[in-house]
């Protein structure tokens, strides 16, 4: 098999790596896989593909609000898949799926991951998937089907811990910035360069990205320093929710390379 | 097989902690200390002298002579309705404000669906000095105005939740994402047997005192100590769970756990979760739930602002589907029915969700002897606008 395009990434570049958040089907039904191509065009490293959920309780409103306006555009996972069986034509960045526990059990894991597979996604991020229950019920499963799964780590999670979920994750940890839902911060403070600087300090097996909070060019830059780059989610939906005179294409363009300095 | 939560905090496939890491430390740190400190003599105390001088228990054990002689069989009501502010949610926001005080925590958030949670821990924070956040669906503000203005006299923040259909689901949403943005001084008084584990294990604790005095007050009145059947409405499950409690693995005894059928089971407005869910995880438990086939949590409908939860609490969850609870979905209207019968004949006025475990008496057939005990959960002085509608009819 052929290396992970997340272990290519983070081979490739060791710092500035900016992953963008999106929601899939928001803010058309069918603006996903266009939206994919325009990150990957502008110089985004990698893409988050977020699966709209009914109560998505770790995200703030704005996250909260495109996945319900995608709900109701009729996105569903099935036809996420769908829609993203062509998409390695075209997209070669890495792409991470990222959605509740929920709609995946539904669909069933083998099932998930398998059409995962299929769609060429390298990882996936289930934030209310305890990492235990991974490791006992599931993480043969991902290792069969070549997915990744990528646990988050934040402020108050102790070192013992800390150790743990680094091992278990691959390709990379999440670092949730400040204890917080999505998009309710909008820095980074001295609190969370300590916890930042104590995560380096422990040179993790992999490296991090830091997501929540990151909404900027200078926390972007902020961030790059402690880890190996940042995940952006809100700020980025916000861009794309905005009403204004530029085209979707335009606003996408503006925002990353405003975050990446290009 | 056994009733109780295991290490893992599962009832049988249900239960455990799905939730997302940021919630790791606050529900490590309960999970760590909860049965220390409910076992505590000094906590136990505190609890017991507020359960008795401010709540007002034990609550009476009625033998309810017309309804019996109705029913042709021997009913006794558990009169939850006649504690401290009109319902047995009031045991649990005491055991959880004093579980707050001992892990030093200095403010309390809740989900309200009808107010009539959001009172009680409103209640318990005045009485202790504690600042008091309620999260309440913006849907429900409006439709429940009074109980709004109570917890507001009782000195609580009211926040109106817009996000999602505007209910109890998206209330509850709220107050766990608050939890997460407040993770050092906040403890999350939750209103019924749900969310993540250890809650439902520890609300269930501090309801069990309902079925500790039952078993006293059956003894007294009927000289033993169990009855034939226990009748409950569920919707979360805590009133049900705490009646329950010491006689679950008692054969000898028949529970009867009544759901809301709204418009009926099959009309798609209906809340009969145990009997239409089906597994998947909501508020961090792995229980059943009303979904549909891509994983989405659906609105569920009932007249009672109670029982219209899409999950139910794991142990019940477990309790039905091992087939060790009888479940009965009750319509709005058997419901309604239920509360005039036990109005006229027993002069008591029964919550809306209590009136759906009234209506359950339809549907056992206990022998002229048995002993049935229903839980009379809370007072339908909250109903009153929906009775009047219907006695105008």
């Amino acid at each position: 098999m052929s290396i992970n395009r997340i272990n290519q990434l983070f081979r490739d570049r060791e710092t500035e790596i900016l992953s963008i958040y999106l929601t899939a089907g928001y803010p058309g039904l069918d603006d996903t896989v266009k939206l994919l191509e325009l990150l990957q065009e502008h110089g985004a490293h990698m893409v988050e593909i977020g699966i709209p959920f009914s109560d998505p309780l770790a995200d703030g409103p704005v996250i909260q609000e495109s996945s319900q306006i995608a709900l109701n555009n009729g996105m569903k996972l099935d036809l996420l898949f769908k829609q993203l069986l062509e998409v390695r034509r075209t997209v070669h960045i890495p792409l991470v799926l990222m959605g509740y526990l929920n709609p995946v059990l539904q669909m069933g894991m083998e099932k998930f991951l398998s059409r995962c597979s299929e769609a060429g996604i390298d990882g996936v991020i289930i934030p209310d998937l305890p990492p235990k229950e991974y490791e006992t019920r599931y993480r043969e499963l991902f290792k069969s089907k070549g997915i990744y799964n990528i646990l988050l780590l934040t402020p108050f999670t102790d070192d013992d811990r800390i150790r743990q979920i680094s091992s278990l994750s691959d390709g990379f940890v999440y670092l949730v910035a400040d204890s917080s839902t999505t998009g309710v911060r909008d820095s980074v403070g001295d609190h969370q360069k300590e916890y930042f600087q104590r995560i380096k300090e422990m040179n993790l097996p992999v490296p991090g990205l830091i997501g929540f909070g990151i909404s900027n060019r200078k926390a972007f830059l902020t961030a790059s320093k402690y880890a190996s780059g940042a995940i952006i989610g809100s700020a980025f939906i916000r861009v794309l929710s905005e009403k204004n005179t530029l085209s979707l294409e335009a606003r996408v363009e503006k925002f990353i390379r405003g975050i990446s300095g290009n | 097989m056994g009733f109780a939560v295991d290490m893992q905090g599962f009832y049988g496939e249900y239960g455990g902690a799905y939730i997302p890491e940021m919630l790791y430390p606050n529900i490590k740190e309960l999970e760590d200390s909860y049965l220390n400190i409910v076992q505590s003599e000094s906590f136990q105390l505190r609890f017991r002298h507020l359960l008795k001088d401010y709540a007002g228990r034990p609550t009476p054990l009625f033998r309810a002579e017309r309804l019996s002689e109705h029913f042709g069989t021997q009913i006794f009501l558990k009169r939850e309705d006649l504690n401290h502010t009109g319902a047995h949610k009031i045991n649990n926001t005491i055991g959880q404000l004093l579980m707050a005080e001992r892990l030093n925590k200095k403010r309390i958030i809740a989900e309200t669906g009808a107010g009539q949670h959001g009172v009680a821990t409103a209640t318990v924070c005045a009485l202790t000095g504690m600042e008091c956040i309620v999260y309440m669906g913006a849907l429900d503000v409006e439709r429940q105005a009074s109980n709004v203005k109570k917890m507001k006299m009782l000195g609580a923040e009211v926040i109106p939740v817009h996000s999602g259909n505007k209910t109890l689901k998206d209330a509850t949403n709220e107050a766990i994402r608050d939890w997460i943005n407040h993770p050092v001084d906040t403890h999350y008084i939750i209103g019924s047997v749900v969310g993540p584990h250890p809650y439902p294990d520890m609300v269930t604790r501090f309801q069990s005192v309902i079925s500790e005095e039952i078993r006293i007050q059956l003894m007294e009145q009927v000289g033993r100590d169990y009855p034939d059947y226990l009748v409950a409405c569920v919707g979360g499950g805590s009133n049900a769970a705490g009646a329950y409690y010491h006689y679950m693995d008692d054969d000898r005894v028949t529970l009867v756990s009544a759901e809301a059928a709204g418009l009926g089971v099959d009309s798609g407005k209906t809340a009969a979760t145990s009997l239409l869910g089906t597994p998947g995880i909501i508020h961090g438990s792995r229980t059943l739930l009303m979904q549909d086939d891509d994983g989405q949590i659906e609105e569920p409908y009932s007249i009672s602002a109670g029982l219209d939860y899409p999950g139910v609490g794991p142990l019940h969850a477990w309790l039905a589907r091992s087939g060790r609870a009888t479940l009965h979905a009750i319509t709005d209207e058997k419901a309604l029915q239920a509360a005039f019968l036990c109005t006229r004949k027993e002069g008591i006025i029964p919550a809306l969700e209590t009136a759906h475990a009234l209506a359950a008496l339809e549907l056992i057939t206990p022998g002229t002897d048995d002993v049935v005990v229903v839980n009379l959960s809370g007072r339908g002085d909250k109903d009153m606008e929906i009775y009047i509608d219907k006695l105008e009819i």
